[in-house]
């Protein structure tokens, strides 16, 4: 029925079986969008939030999947700026996932605000001493460059491409693109940082406070690098999960192990830089303030430091030695393993800098208090994971994702392209066939 | 927020935040318009060759 709609050269499951796929990811989308509602109509008295915890489970959301989606400025920096011709093939997978991550995390920052009619306050009365404020901002702007890399995409349709317009206007945005993509690098640059800067500068709470340069504490930087480290790996893994849904390869795997390889670069740097940042906090800075190391991490079941060890050791040691030796990306197993650990210890991460700062005790009468979220929390944290099944489903029936899916799994071609070949080729025959007439 | 709003303080730090928020929104907005008077000119010159 919409074989129309469907790119040249690359097969489809039925209709019927594509609408229950969308259906079925629809009732945990619906069920997540009531919980939204119920958080703005009722307030945030749906939320376990207390005088502990001003952070509701949502915020660790929006961090991860700010985290995990700078895997699209990261690749549009490598493709566009550093001219890595390879990842043309995933890189459209890269914005896609990209773009699903921010207009996600949007959302959960429309929801945490309680009042989103008044979203607009923080542009129009802009506190410029809130390094949120810069989050606000460069988010902001970063889904407005991730929608222009997007739409080239959605004007690649079948059917949209043959309306001239829009032809020339995708082939106009890719040829200016590497000029959104520096945009959109620099924008990451200060949103991932300052998303860092906020745990960073919060000078009353020892677990999170760090020096630095400037305006700017050490966690600014290292949230930067472990998105640019870990956000590939998450576009990886995705690929890869698309790939055993779908039953088929989609992208070539030079694309998957140079971007695997950069990743694992940049996570060895990167967790020596956050080896490097925890030891002189635990030596240096934290006894400063009166507080040994295990003072944060004991008496309570939940933030041994088995978490510390975890997140450096096992989620950034080991998945950067499987990456950056060739006989270990090109390993299908070590692969999923490698990029598995990568992309939870950056969740771990924003965990542990979300979660973990507010349940450290700071005051001699204070106690450790862990936090319980309420369904709605859990309801709304996992309604941008239905979204993003949704729209990769669409966006992968509809649209010319996978460059190279076609050269990948050959196929029969399809009744409508057969038509429309044919309809196109008469002009041509008549041509050939009139020329003896003239003569 | 403009420098016209009651709000606005001529310091380092509304300089360098809305600075950089009207400077980023400049250049997307540059590059659309261009994408998209760029596109319609170009479909306006294969309405007159149709075999293009």
């Amino acid at each position: 029925m919409d074989s129309a709609l469907i790119p040249k050269g690359v097969k489809r499951c039925p209709l019927w079986q594509f609408l229950l796929f969308i259906g079925a990811a629809g009732i945990v989308l619906l069920w997540g969008v009531y919980a939204m509602f119920l958080c703005w109509f009722k307030g945030l008295n749906q939320t376990n939030m207390n005088d502990y915890y001003g952070f509701a489970l949502w915020i660790w959301a929006d961090l991860a999947v700010i985290a995990v989606g700078g895997g699209a400025f990261f690749t549009g920096l490598l493709r566009y700026i550093f001219g890595k011709d390879a990842l043309k093939n995933i890189i459209n997978y890269a914005v896609l996932i990209g773009f699903i991550c921010y207009s996600s995390a949007l959302l959960i920052l429309a929801i945490d605000i309680g009042q989103p009619l008044r979203g607009w306050f923080i542009f129009w009365h802009a506190n410029v001493h809130s390094m949120l404020t810069e989050v606000a901002f460069c988010l902001s702007c970063y889904f407005g460059v991730l929608t222009i890399e997007y739409i080239p995409l959605i004007l690649e349709n079948r059917q949209i491409d043959k309306v001239p317009f829009f032809h020339h206007l995708g082939h106009n945005m890719h040829e200016v693109m590497a000029v959104f993509a520096a945009t959109g690098a620099f924008l990451s640059f200060f949103h991932q940082g300052s998303l860092g800067g906020v745990a960073g500068v919060l000078f009353g709470r020892p677990f999170a406070f760090r020096e630095g340069i400037f305006i700017w504490p050490w966690t600014f930087f290292l949230f930067t690098w472990s998105a640019a480290a870990c956000g590939p790996c998450f576009t990886i893994l995705v690929t890869k999960i698309t790939e055993k849904v779908v039953g088929k390869k989609l992208v070539k795997d030079y694309a998957i192990e140079l971007l695997a390889k950069i990743s694992g670069w940049m996570l060895l740097t990167y967790t020596i830089a956050k080896f490097i940042d925890t030891w002189y906090w635990a030596t240096v800075l934290a006894p400063s303030q009166g507080f040994t190391l295990m003072d944060f991490y004991t008496n309570n079941p939940l933030y041994g430091i088995w978490i510390l060890i975890t997140e450096i050791a096992i989620c950034g040691l080991v998945p950067a030695a499987i990456l950056m030796t060739p006989k270990g990306r090109k390993n299908p197993v070590a692969l999923w393993i490698a990029i598995s650990l990568a992309v939870a210890g950056v969740c771990l991460n924003r965990w542990v800098m979300v979660l973990q700062i507010m349940a450290v005790p700071v005051m001699t009468f204070d106690n450790w208090v862990l936090y319980f979220p309420s369904w709605q929390e859990v309801a709304t944290t996992i309604l941008p994971v239905a979204y993003g099944v949704i729209l990769i489903a669409i966006s992968y029936r509809y649209l010319p994702v996978f460059p190279n899916e076609a050269e990948l799994n050959p196929i029969e071609p399809l009744p409508a392209e057969e038509a429309e070949e044919k309809s196109v080729e008469p002009p041509v025959d008549l041509e050939l066939e009139l020329k003896p007439a003239e003569a | 927020m403009f420098p016209f709003n009651f709000e606005w303080i001529w310091d380092m730090g509304h300089v360098v935040f809305m600075g950089g928020l009207w400077y980023a929104l400049t250049i997307l907005g540059i590059g659309m318009t261009y994408c998209i008077i760029k596109a319609a000119i170009d479909a306006s010159k294969d309405n007159g060759d149709p075999h293009h």
